[in-house]
């Protein structure tokens, strides 16, 4: 076996790269919160679509999100046979099992979050990604005025046999035509509805837990852990992993009390 | 008396040069020779460790066999205070002379001359191979290895892990028998207890060990066999010894012709927690370091002894002019540094006038008060902080203190929950280690052929009473540096041999005998658990062979002893079957041989007609109390040979003689 | 005081265990827990039962003999202290008090409470050594400085009992706490240097082959550990495997 199968088959090895594929989700975290802050401007959705429509078709992009895909997807199963090899290292359980402990319960449970966290990107997923990808995605066009930024309401293009993210300038009337596939308005539907916005919010809450273990351990199975330092990188995980999620968060809450 | 088999095979020249000498002149073994060489060592403490990985390094086979469930458990591993070494890297005039010197003088010139001055000679390359080996020895600033001082001598010369020295050390053992093992040249049996050694022809062939988890005897056969199996403490059922510690492995070895050399020397440690209880099942040692800073007192006045045993008066009400710091009244020159004999008597002595300070009146205080105000103060200064209160100086020093034995502290709070910080420690003598065990000579081979005793287990090094730090450079020095060379002047004979076959009728007879005893003692059925008579046997033994003896009480607890024995055969009760992990079963096998050693020991008290070092007999004392030795009669090693019944052993005398010391009354005033 | 105990009582390695209840009185204070069962034995063996097996030996806290789970805690309550160091001062009069061993399986159970730990022996045989032979003809101590920090350090690292409290507070059954408790005792000193690489992929590797669980930096195998060995280990595991294997060749 070469050093690096074995490296990745060794105890050390799987946690290293559950630490790795973890900081890397994380950073992918603060992309998407950016774009999705996107979705909270009184544009009508311009600056989401076109957000949306340049992380499809950028070619560069394009790449980095399958590598995404791809990690996601390492991340869950990795962990998945982490947690079960790890359950079966103790066959006869303890009758009475840990009720005190110093430590926090989100370690130990980073198994199930996991869990609850990959079931939301499945429905995630299948909800948004899927849908304007594959599914039937209203299309809209946005005219904006070249001289002042504003940006006309919307117009519904869907069916008028339009296939793609389309941008051009409109010389004669001193504006730019943007026709983008309303992402946008497929956000405000589902988040008009109490359940969705209850479930994003709660999954939100599982991500929030996660990272509150998440984020600190990934230095630690890197061997970073330092008198000096350590306050820090714990400091900032229990920064991080409370900020994010409660922007996720309250994204569709807002969405869902100003689209009323 | 009988006709003398003892030839201590001490080389000739003089004393310097005789280990080198030795090495020069005795026979070796090739490399190709010794892989066809098989050794058992038993026991995987300091000695046994380092024996076994040192003799595997040079090529031979070996076994090593341990009652625990690894090779780190044995007791070495709660060795606190330190390893003595003449190094002199304090600069404070330390030489091999003078370590060699002390070592008798504290041993009260009871110990061989040749074989202390080798210990003495070595002990500069046991501090050498342990650093190699990456033992973490307190370190200076300056990143140089620091030292500290013991009792009983006047200079600094103890290497030591904070209170941690025994596991340090014991694991860099450990980790170079490791290293064997997975090289294939030890095989390691755990949870395997010995129980007969082997004679074949006269010789040690082999031993006969229970496998403690299946019950099965099994037969391991080699060439010669070590015993590293520690002392024998635990006859005394309370002492620091760890639960398993037993004498048997040895006593089988006497009872197959092995002499045993002054089993009544017994040094009981003045520094141990006071027993608390009737249910307690061993007494916890507070290192002897700890005596640099503290101060041993009692009070003066009979009425604070009542007032502070009933709780009216804390010790820090009792002032200065009122506290007996008896050590520091009765040694000036040694003070609280006097060695472990002479500090224990002298508690024993206030006790037994009415001054001990805990309910069982058994107890005197070790205080630190002053040290921490010492310490304080230096600390004050270094700090700069010129105009300090007393208050905030007792809390710099406190801080001082427990850098130097938090470790010590916290154990003693744990055990007692009382705060050493705030109120002085109570402490005790207990049974500590026993000087004596199995006569070697100067290749530290018994009156047995092939038979080897290194460490505890063997008499040969520590005369009537050790110092501290001692036992751990001993154990050393004979498992890494002594035997893996002499031992190779026996088995220069072996190399035709072939291998020993366990098909011999002796391993037969031998493991017939083992099954034949264990058998008996299920059959018995009696009514009285193992642990009980035990305790029996161990109060019998503190009560008439502990601190100080007479002939009467010794004649008296030889009877009581034999009665003992008698109803333990007779009424022992143990449950479980043979063929199983039995707790029960190993106390029983270990606490019918304390049976007999009990009784040898008192005879062999009874016979020393003189007190030195650990003995004390009451008849045979200086008009201060101090310990009278007889060096007309007996500047002898006194080797018992076993004959059938354990009290009426032939005693047979190895005459010592001191050509390079000067044979005077010990004096630490 | 008057306790309730229940504990773990199975025969032998493939026996069927279960929980069995007993009763003690007269228990003071100032016992130690192991003391507690010795008396409880002590009257087993009276009414001819069989004695309750467990593991014990210096019953100071340093030998790393005596294990024992106590009310779902490896070593019972209070920081920093083996079984043998708990005393009975920490529990009150009628407390019901659950004893189990150490569950792990890479620690099979030998009978009750005795478990097999010699998995730990072969991890150290696998590389926990420095490769200098006995022969006392090393260079003199005081030839390698080594800075107080790092030797302090190492010492804090070495005084692991080896006792396996770590693998049993483990959910994973991880070993990783002794392990990295020996590692980085030999990488923080120069003796130690040459090795190093080696040493972190054996050691680990033997680890892994012996059935124990990955780590997950849960952080209960320090928060039980009697010797406070420090999770700092772990991670200067991880740094020397992730190096090893970077510069392995």
């Amino acid at each position: 076996m070469s050093s690096i199968s074995i490296f990745l088959n060794s105890s050390v090895g799987k946690k290293v790269l559950m630490s790795l594929t973890g900081l890397f989700l994380m950073l992918f975290l603060v992309i998407h919160l950016l774009g999705n802050l996107q979705l909270l401007k009184h544009d009508d959705g311009y600056a989401f679509n076109t957000y949306a429509a340049f992380m499809t078709t950028n070619p560069l992009i394009k790449i980095v999100s399958w590598g995404t895909y791809f990690i996601i997807i390492i991340h869950a199963i990795r962990g998945i046979s982490l947690e079960r090899a790890n359950r079966s290292n103790r066959t006869n359980k303890y009758v009475i099992s840990n009720y005190h402990r110093s430590t926090h319960w989100t370690a130990r449970k980073m198994g199930l979050l996991g869990a609850i966290i990959l079931l939301f990107i499945v429905f995630h997923m299948s909800d948004f990604w899927w849908k304007y990808k594959f599914g039937e995605t209203p299309w809209t066009k946005y005219t904006v005025e070249l001289t002042t930024g504003n940006i006309s309401s919307p117009e519904d293009v869907t069916g008028q046999g339009i296939t793609k993210f389309t941008k051009y300038t409109d010389a004669a009337n001193a504006s730019e035509i943007v026709i983008a596939k309303d992402l946008y308005k497929k956000v405000v539907e589902t988040f008009s509805n109490i359940f969705f916005v209850l479930f994003y919010a709660v999954s939100m809450l599982a991500i929030a837990f996660h990272l509150w273990h998440g984020f600190a351990s990934s230095f630690q199975s890197l061997g970073i852990n330092h008198k000096k330092y350590n306050p820090l990188i714990k400091g900032l995980g229990k920064a991080f992993s409370i900020i994010i999620p409660i922007l996720f968060a309250l994204i569709p809450i807002i969405m869902f009390f100003t689209h009323q | 008396m009988s006709e003398n088999k003892l030839n201590s095979k001490v080389p000739e020249g003089p004393l310097s040069d005789k280990w080198t000498n030795h090495k020069n002149h005795i026979r070796l073994v090739n490399p190709a020779n010794k892989r066809q060489l098989e050794i058992i060592v038993v026991g995987t403490g300091l000695a046994g460790a380092s024996a076994a990985a040192s003799l595997a390094e040079m090529g031979y086979k070996v076994k090593t066999f341990c009652f625990q469930d690894s090779p780190r458990r044995a007791h070495s591993i709660a060795a606190q205070g330190g390893i003595n070494a003449a190094k002199n890297y304090q600069n404070d005039g330390d030489s091999t002379y003078r370590l060699f010197y002390d070592t008798i003088k504290g041993g009260d010139y009871r110990s061989r001359e040749a074989n202390t001055y080798r210990l003495a000679e070595v002990s500069a390359n046991i501090i050498d191979q342990c650093v190699a080996q990456g033992v973490p020895f307190a370190r200076e600033y300056g990143g140089l290895l620091d030292n500290r001082s013991f009792g009983g001598v006047q200079v600094s010369r103890t290497f030591y892990a904070k209170g941690q020295t025994g596991q340090q050390l014991l694991l860099g053992a450990y980790s170079a028998l490791n290293r064997q093992i997975s090289k294939g040249n030890v095989t390691s049996y755990t949870r395997h207890e010995m129980l007969d050694l082997v004679l074949i022809e006269g010789k040690a062939r082999g031993i006969i060990a229970r496998n403690l988890i299946t019950g099965e005897i099994e037969r391991h056969a080699a060439h010669a066999v070590v015993l590293c199996t520690g002392g024998y403490g635990n006859v005394f059922f309370l002492s620091t010894n760890a639960m398993g510690s037993n004498v048997t492995a040895a006593w089988k070895a006497h009872k197959k012709g092995a002499f045993m050399a002054n089993p009544c020397y017994t040094q009981i440690h003045p520094t141990c927690i006071p027993v608390s209880g009737h249910y307690q099942s061993k007494l916890t040692l507070m290192s002897e370091s700890l005596r640099n800073d503290g101060r041993i007192w009692v009070p003066k006045k009979k009425e604070d002894v009542e007032a502070i045993r009933n709780g009216s008066k804390k010790p820090k009400d009792i002032p200065a002019e009122d506290r007996d710091y008896y050590l520091e009244r009765r040694y000036p020159a040694f003070g609280n540094l006097v060695p472990r004999d002479v500090a224990s008597r002298a508690a024993k002595e206030r006790c037994d006038a009415g001054f001990g300070v805990n309910k069982t009146g058994e107890a005197v205080f070790l205080d630190f008060a002053s040290s921490f105000e010492r310490y304080g103060e230096i600390e004050a200064h270094v700090q700069g902080k010129h105009n300090a209160t007393k208050e905030e100086i007792i809390a710099l020093g406190k801080k001082v203190v427990e850098k130097k034995y938090g470790n010590l502290f916290q154990m003693y709070e744990k055990i007692t929950a009382e705060n050493p910080y705030e109120t002085p420690m109570k402490i005790y003598p207990a049974v500590h280690y026993t000087m004596g065990g199995l006569w070697v000579d100067y290749n530290l081979m018994s009156t047995v052929p092939g038979l080897y005793v290194c460490g505890e287990a063997n008499f040969s090094d520590h005369g009537a009473n050790r110092l501290g730090a001692s036992a751990l450079m001993q154990g050393l020095a004979d498992g890494y540096f002594v035997l893996p060379y002499t031992i190779g002047d026996y088995l220069a004979d072996d190399i035709r041999t072939g291998k020993i076959s366990t098909d011999l009728p002796e391993f037969k007879e031998a493991e017939e005998k083992v099954k034949e005893t264990i058998s008996k003692l299920f059959s018995i059925k009696g009514s009285e658990s193992v642990d009980s008579f035990h305790k029996r046997l161990g109060k019998i033994m503190w009560d008439k062979c502990g601190m100080a003896r007479n002939a009467q009480g010794l004649q008296e607890a030889i009877g009581e002893i034999r009665t003992l024995r008698e109803e333990f055969w007779k009424n022992v009760r143990i449950t479980g079957e043979p063929n199983e992990l039995n707790n029960e079963l190993e106390k029983a096998m270990r606490v019918a041989d304390f049976l007999e050693l009990g009784e040898l020991m008192c005879v062999d008290a009874l016979n020393r007609n003189e007190s030195c070092g650990g003995h004390f007999r009451e008849e045979y004392q200086t008009q201060d109390g101090e310990a009278k030795r007889d060096d007309g009669n007996f500047a002898h090693v006194a080797a018992w040979e076993f004959v059938g019944d354990p009290g009426k052993a032939l005693l047979h005398k190895e005459e010592l003689k001191f050509e390079n010391i000067k044979l005077v009354q010990r004096s630490y005033k | 005081m008057k306790l309730t105990l229940k504990i773990w009582r199975q025969k032998n390695k493939n026996a069927h265990g279960e929980m069995k209840t007993y009763q003690v009185d007269h228990i003071s204070d100032d016992m130690s827990f192991l003391e507690m069962i010795d008396v409880l034995n002590e009257e087993l063996v009276e009414k001819n039962d069989d004695p309750v097996a467990f593991d014990h030996d210096c019953r100071e806290g340093i030998c790393g003999m005596c294990s024992m789970v106590i009310n779902g805690q490896p070593h019972g309550p209070g920081k920093g202290i083996t079984t043998c160091q708990l005393h009975m001062r920490e529990f009150n009069d009628g407390d019901t008090i659950y004893i189990e061993p150490f569950r792990a399986d890479a620690f099979p159970i030998i009978k009750d409470l005795v478990v097999d730990r010699s998995a730990f022996d072969r991890i150290q045989q696998a590389g926990g050594f420095i490769s200098v032979n006995t022969s006392g003809n090393t260079i003199d101590a005081n030839a390698i400085p080594v800075p107080k920090e790092n030797a302090d350090t190492a010492f804090d690292s070495a005084t692991c009992i080896g006792c396996g409290a770590c693998v049993a507070a483990c959910k994973n059954s991880s070993a990783i706490l002794f392990v990295s408790a020996k590692v980085s005792q030999f990488a923080l000193l120069p003796q130690g240097e040459l090795e190093r690489k080696e040493r972190a992929l054996k050691m680990v590797e033997q680890m892994d082959k012996e059935g124990f669980g990955s780590c997950t930096n849960i952080g209960d195998c320090a928060a039980e550990c009697p010797k406070e060995i420090s999770l700092e280990n772990i991670a200067r595991l991880n740094r020397e495997y992730i190096s090893a294997t970077i510069k392995s060749k």
